[in-house]
This record gives C-alpha cells, structure tokens and sequence, in this order.
C-alpha cells in the first residue's frame, strides 16, 4: 500500500492545499449495509462499527437513520461525509415539512435527490466518500435503492454495499422473495450478515436492523448474533508447529 | 496512517452493450439490462434505454452516473424545446444537441457511449452511433458497448449495407423487415452474451414505427 | 390643482396605509381581456378570451402551459405573463431535475408571489402589471390559484380575472358549490358559460376563446380550435342570451342569484391589498 505523500501531485488540482481539503481517502469507516424488500415494507442492516483504517475505532456508530416520514438511509463508508449527509437530508425534511401544505418528499424523490448530490460532488473532484442504500414507503408503494460516491445508482429488490455485494448478494439472489415475512425477512438479514462477520474484517458483531412499513420506522436496539468458531478450520492452525504460538 | 484504497476515479465502467438498427420505416433500438462493476454485477434489471421524444430512443452504456445526468439533461432540454416550439423534437435536430450536450463536455466528457435511434420527419428509420465527446454518424445500423467489438463485425456481415464510400451515396437503412431485424437483434445479444462478461440478464428492445413505440423483452445467460 | 403625491414610486406609503404604485398594477390586471379558471377533486379548466388589438392583428396568447401538471391563464400585461410564465416553466423542469417528481403547486405559487413580492419593495423595479391564474394537480389533489402583482395569493375553487370578469364570477358564484364534484365536461362547460358572461352579448365562437384542461391522467393542453367549437355546439353556449340555466341539475333556484350577488362584493374586496 501506497503512502499517500508519495504520490506525486500531478496537476495543480490535486497539489497539496487543494488535497488537503477534499476526501481523497477515508478515516474513519462503516462496512456493508444490506437492505431488502419484504412483504410489508422495507428491512435494512448495519453494524455499528468505525474502522480507523484496520483499527476497529468505534463500536457505536449508528449507520441506520430515518429521513423524514416516509424514508431510512443507511450508510457505508467515511462516517463523517455520512453525518454531514443526514445533516443535508434533515434540512431538506424541515424545510420540506414547513411548507405545511399536504404534499411530502418521499422515498423515490430523496433517492433521485441524493444522486444529485452525490454525482455534484463527484463532479467537483470532492466525492462525498460513501455508499448509501435508501430504502422506503410511501403510499402502498416499497421502494428501495443505493447511490455510491461516484453517483452510480439504482433499485432493486435486494441491495447490498460494499463486502455485502459480494457476500450476501449470492445469498438474497437465492433466498429471497416478494413475500418475506418480517421475521423471515430478519432471518435472512441475519445469515447474511453473519457471513459478513466471519469473512469481512472490518464487520463486527453489533448491529441495528431497521424497519419501515406503511406504520412508520423502527430501529433496533443494537444486538450481537450467535456465532460458532470451533470449526476445524478456525482452530489454530499453528497449534502442533514447534516454535509457534 | 496509509492509504487503504487506490487512487479516487471519478469513474467507473458499468459496462452494457446496445444496437439499434433502422430500416425503411422502423427503427429497433436495443440494450441489454445488467449492470456491473468490475467482476460484480450490480443489478440485473436497469434499463439503458431512454425515451428523448415521441420518435427518438437513445441507448447508452458506460459509466452510469453520466449517463443518467445525460439523459436528465436532454430530458429538460427536450421539455425546454417543446414549450418553445410546440412540437416534439426530431430525431435528426436530438441526434445534433446530443451531439453538442457531449462535446460540451469535452475536457471533463461523459464516459457514455450511445446510439440514437428513431424515425426521420419522413418516417424513414434512422440510427446515429457516437463517441463519448460527440462525435457522430448517421448510420443504418450500429452498436456501442462493451459487446460492439463482437456485435458490430457480425452486423457488417449481415446486413452488408452498401459502402459509405460509394458515390453519389447510397441509403444505409437495412433491407431487412421489422421482423427480421429483431431476429437479427435477438442472435446478437446471445452470441455476445456468451462472450462477454458485462452482457447479459436480460434483452430490452424498443420498436419504434408508424403505428408508435412498442417494447419487448427476452432473456439472456444470467451468469 | 390636486395631484396624488404618493403615487410616484412603488415604495411610498399614503398616508392612509396604500401603496398606489402597487395598486395601479392591479387595475392593468383589469384592462386585460378575460381567464377564468375552475376546478373540481380531479380536473382544473382555464379559459380566456381572446381579444385581438386590431383587424389586422392575431391575439395574444393568454394560456400557457408550465409543465403536464401546471398551466397558467393571465390576464394583464401579456409581457409580463410570459416572463413569469417562463420562471415557473424553469423552477418546474429543476425542480423535476432534482427529485424527478412534479413540483407541488402551492409551492409553485408560493414562489412566485414572492417573486412578485420583490417588485413591491424596491425603489428601482416595477410592480408586474399581470394577473395569473394557476390551475394545477399535485397529491393533495387539483388546485387553482389567483396570483395577484401585490404579491398575495388565493386559492380558488373557481375565478374570473380581467375586463368585466365580475360578470363571469357572478356566474361562477351561482354554481361553484357542485364543482368540487363535478366531471370533466361539466366543468369544461361552466368554463364556456362564465366566459360568455364575460363577452356582453357578444356570440361566444371558438375563434375569440382559449380553452384548456388538466387532470389526473391527463396532461395540461390547449384544446385545438374544432374541439371547442364543438363543445360550444354541443352545450349551445353559442345561442343569444340563451339560459344560462342550461343543464338545470347545477342551478340552485331564485335565491342562489342573491347570494351571488352578496358574495360578489365579498370578491372584489379579496381584490384589494
């Protein structure tokens, strides 16, 4: 891995004063966020963690939020760009709720409105380092979609960021299905992100599901899963190996 | 602290391939519908096809962050044009501001690679095919994508349209019937499909004609 | 010899609390030739007369359309209309740019009073010297509104604005109770009806009125010519001093004429800043 002040600036927009104040690379860091469709609603994960490059640095952070009434973002990536982010979004709701007048943001239009953004700051050399699944329900209608840093974005009925587009994609294109329930629906998160536990790094075994139906949102309490390590192949391999610990 | 990930790209390849093919009076324009990055597949069911105007449909593949800001871009354009002039824009007067919308951004361009299919003032069928900073070309048929390296030779070989070079110039549309044409649509998607990664899922092919615009769907390989 | 002192620019006060720049902007919304705009749960309809300014000459268009959800009926400076047209054209397509859903109308309407707001304050601008009425749907439903140079706004079930537009508000006074549920065709001809009080017995021909509809699955649009021609025919507006009772079902009886007419005053005070 490549220090960063070896690399030679190459043009005046990326010398130092400017580096300097755009997000080039991240501190600290959230994982994979998965969220799924479900019969009544919208399901989406995180854990808590904030990786300070591999130092696990905070254990709390939440990275599941709602946005206004009708949406729930969940957040991957640099958590302060995701804070500054929910700041935005919280604006936006304010200033859409003062209105006052029976007409509300929802899902679909703060999804098309945070790739707007997202693809602006890309656009000034000065990306907001995340990637965001947006997940809602307004009027009868689910909706689920992501947006990463670059302002790629889409919807389907089963999205995963980061680790969990490799590793839990497979297993929601195999499992899952329009008519989930709830507690099926947990119980699919779940296997999907205890996978992500034993395979990605930076997963850690506190999470928040959250959940948003035609009733309103509900964010976990945070909870760890039930894991097994005493598979033959997490035992210490060096176990018999003279001079080895 | 060191650098975890490679140097920012304000890029990105999603990859897609899409063909449009314009015959005397039709005009079929195609795309599959996965999108990817790198070895991963994003989602299997995003559609590359726009509607621009009543006879206008441009397929794009590419990076599609751009090619969405694209998209929205001529879509306000468009609606700008009509509340000037009171009438849906051409296919011929689209293919020159989608044109110009690309070259405008010809030091930052889009990474968008299109073809612009749809029906002339005269109804005949028409195709242009464009690079990503606006170069363009009225053609009879064309491909653009990650599969246009293995789609575009098999086209030539099949619909042998007369040489650009011959004089005075010969009408490039294809001698082929609707029906035909989306046949030869559907063959090429399967065969690049078996080559290329970033093909696949599912084939969207739009219709368009006298009678309006109609849409079809079939299934490609999905792995 | 008397002379108003108040009245040489927008920002001066009388002393009895009027601003009589603002006010003769009122009074060009007056000179226009006729809209009216009515609206039941679903559907708005805006129409206006056409008066062309000589033999020779065509008329001005009056109706315009903002987006498939939004349309505008003026009544005024023609001029300023279409610059204040074209600013809600504009904040509707970046509106729909940014969250790719139509702008509300109410919004729409807010911003522009604002706008026009503006012109009240600033020593150096002038009021807009344009009536607009905005008919439009959004998800709480059809709306019409009455955006007035003072910078003030109202929303409306059905109004007339321009030259002798008491006379089709007096009209749509008398029958506006049955709009909300009223359909399509309906409203499309009350809107012929009003406009006709508007001409003082002059015939009502397709070719000295604009008509438009929206609605929910269908976009704003300007009826072609023949279309409203035959809805003139097909509801006999054209006919002399023909009932205006014509499809008696809408019509209150005697006593509706008197509310009217008290509700008329009523009208031309909400007129006033």
């Amino acid at each position: 891995m490549n220090s960063v002040d070896s690399i030679p600036a190459k043009n005046s927009l990326l010398s130092s004063q400017a580096e300097s104040e755009r997000t080039l690379y991240p501190y600290v860091t959230g994982t994979s966020v998965i969220g799924i469709k479900y019969n009544d609603g919208i399901l989406l994960v995180a854990d808590m963690g904030g990786s300070y490059g591999s130092t696990l640095r905070y254990k709390s952070v939440e990275r599941l939020k709602p946005v206004g009434k009708h949406s729930l973002i969940g957040g991957g990536g640099e958590i302060s760009d995701f804070q500054e982010i929910l700041r935005k979004l919280d604006e936006l709701i304010l200033y859409d709720n003062m209105w006052d007048d029976g007409n509300s943001l929802g899902p679909k239009e703060v999804h098309s409105y945070l790739s707007r953004v997202m693809y602006n700051r890309r656009n000034k050399f000065d990306p907001f380092w995340n990637s965001l699944v947006l997940g809602g329900m307004k009027k009868g209608q689910k909706y689920l979609g992501t947006v990463n840093m670059i302002g790629v974005h889409y919807e389907d009925n089963h999205v995963a960021t980061g680790f969990g587009n490799h590793l839990a994609q497979p297993i929601l294109r195999d499992e899952w299905h329009e008519n989930l329930s709830f507690e099926d629906g947990v119980k699919l998160l779940e296997k999907c992100m205890r996978v992500l536990l034993y395979r990605d790094r930076s997963a850690i075994n506190k999470l928040q599901i959250a959940k948003i139906t035609e009733e309103g949102i509900t964010i976990s309490q945070p909870y760890a899963l039930k894991t097994f390590w005493n598979f033959s192949a997490f035992q210490n391999p060096t176990l018999g190996a003279e001079g080895s610990w | 602290m060191t650098k975890q990930q490679a140097n920012w790209s304000p890029y990105d390849n999603n990859g897609g391939t899409c063909v449009a093919i314009a015959g005397a009076d039709y005009c079929v324009i195609a795309a599959d519908t996965r999108m990817s990055t790198g070895y991963s597949i994003l989602t299997r069911d995003y559609s590359k096809i726009s509607k621009l105007a009543d006879k206008s449909m441009m397929a794009s593949s590419g990076f599609q962050a751009d090619v969405r800001a694209l998209q929205k871009l001529l879509a306000a354009r468009h609606s700008i044009y009509q509340h000037q002039h009171n009438k849906q824009m051409s296919c011929p007067a689209m293919a020159q501001l989608l044109s110009n919308t690309l070259y405008y951004k010809r030091f930052f361009p889009y990474y968008a690679f299109n073809v612009l299919g749809g029906l002339d003032n005269e109804g005949k069928g028409c195709v242009f095919t464009y690079d990503a900073v606006g170069s363009y070309e009225r053609v009879g048929y064309s491909s653009q994508g990650s599969g246009a390296t293995l789609i575009t030779p098999f086209l030539d070989n099949q619909l042998k349209s007369p040489s650009p070079l011959l004089l005075p110039a010969q009408d490039a549309v294809t001698p082929l019937s609707e029906s035909e044409a989306i046949d030869l649509v559907k063959t090429c998607f399967v065969s690049a499909t078996e080559r290329d990664i970033y093909t696949g899922d599912k084939l969207e092919i739009v219709i368009l004609n006298a009678d309006g615009i109609c849409r079809e769907y079939m299934d490609l390989r999905k792995d | 010899m008397f002379r108003n002192q108040y009245d040489t620019d927008v920002t001066t006060w009388s002393p009895a609390g009027r601003l009589f720049q603002v006010e003769y902007a009122m009074e060009a919304v007056k000179q226009g030739s006729a809209a009216i705009g009515l609206r039941s749960k679903t559907h708005v309809v805006l129409a206006s007369v056409n008066k062309a300014n000589s033999e020779l000459s065509s008329h001005q268009k009056k109706i315009f359309k903002v987006d498939d959800h939004i349309g505008v009926g003026i009544a005024g400076l023609t001029a300023d209309g279409r610059v204040l047209s074209r600013y809600m054209r504009s904040e509707c397509i970046n509106y729909s740019y940014s969250f790719e859903s139509p702008l509300p109308v109410g919004r729409l309407v807010v911003q522009l009073a604002d706008k026009a707001q503006v012109c009240t304050q600033r020593s150096w601008k002038r009021p807009y010297g344009v009536g607009l009425l905005v008919g439009g749907l959004d998800e709480s439903g059809a709306h019409l509104y009455y955006n007035c140079p003072s910078g003030n706004y109202f929303e409306y079930q059905a109004f007339a604005i321009g030259s002798r537009s008491q006379a089709a508000k007096t009209y749509l006074e008398r029958k506006f109770e049955n709009f909300m549920d009223s359909s399509r065709e309906d409203l499309l001809k009350h809107a012929l009806f009003a406009l006709r009080e508007t001409l003082q017995g002059e015939k009502l021909t397709s070719s000295i009125c604009t008509v438009s509809v929206l609605g929910a699955g269908e976009a704003f649009h300007i009826l072609d010519q023949e279309t409203v021609e035959a809805l003139i025919n097909a509801f006999e507006v054209g006919a002399e001093e023909g009932p205006t009772d014509e499809g008696a079902a809408a019509d209150q009886g005697g006593g509706a004429t008197d509310q009217g007419a008290a509700s008329a005053d009523e009208g031309v005070a909400a007129m006033d800043i």
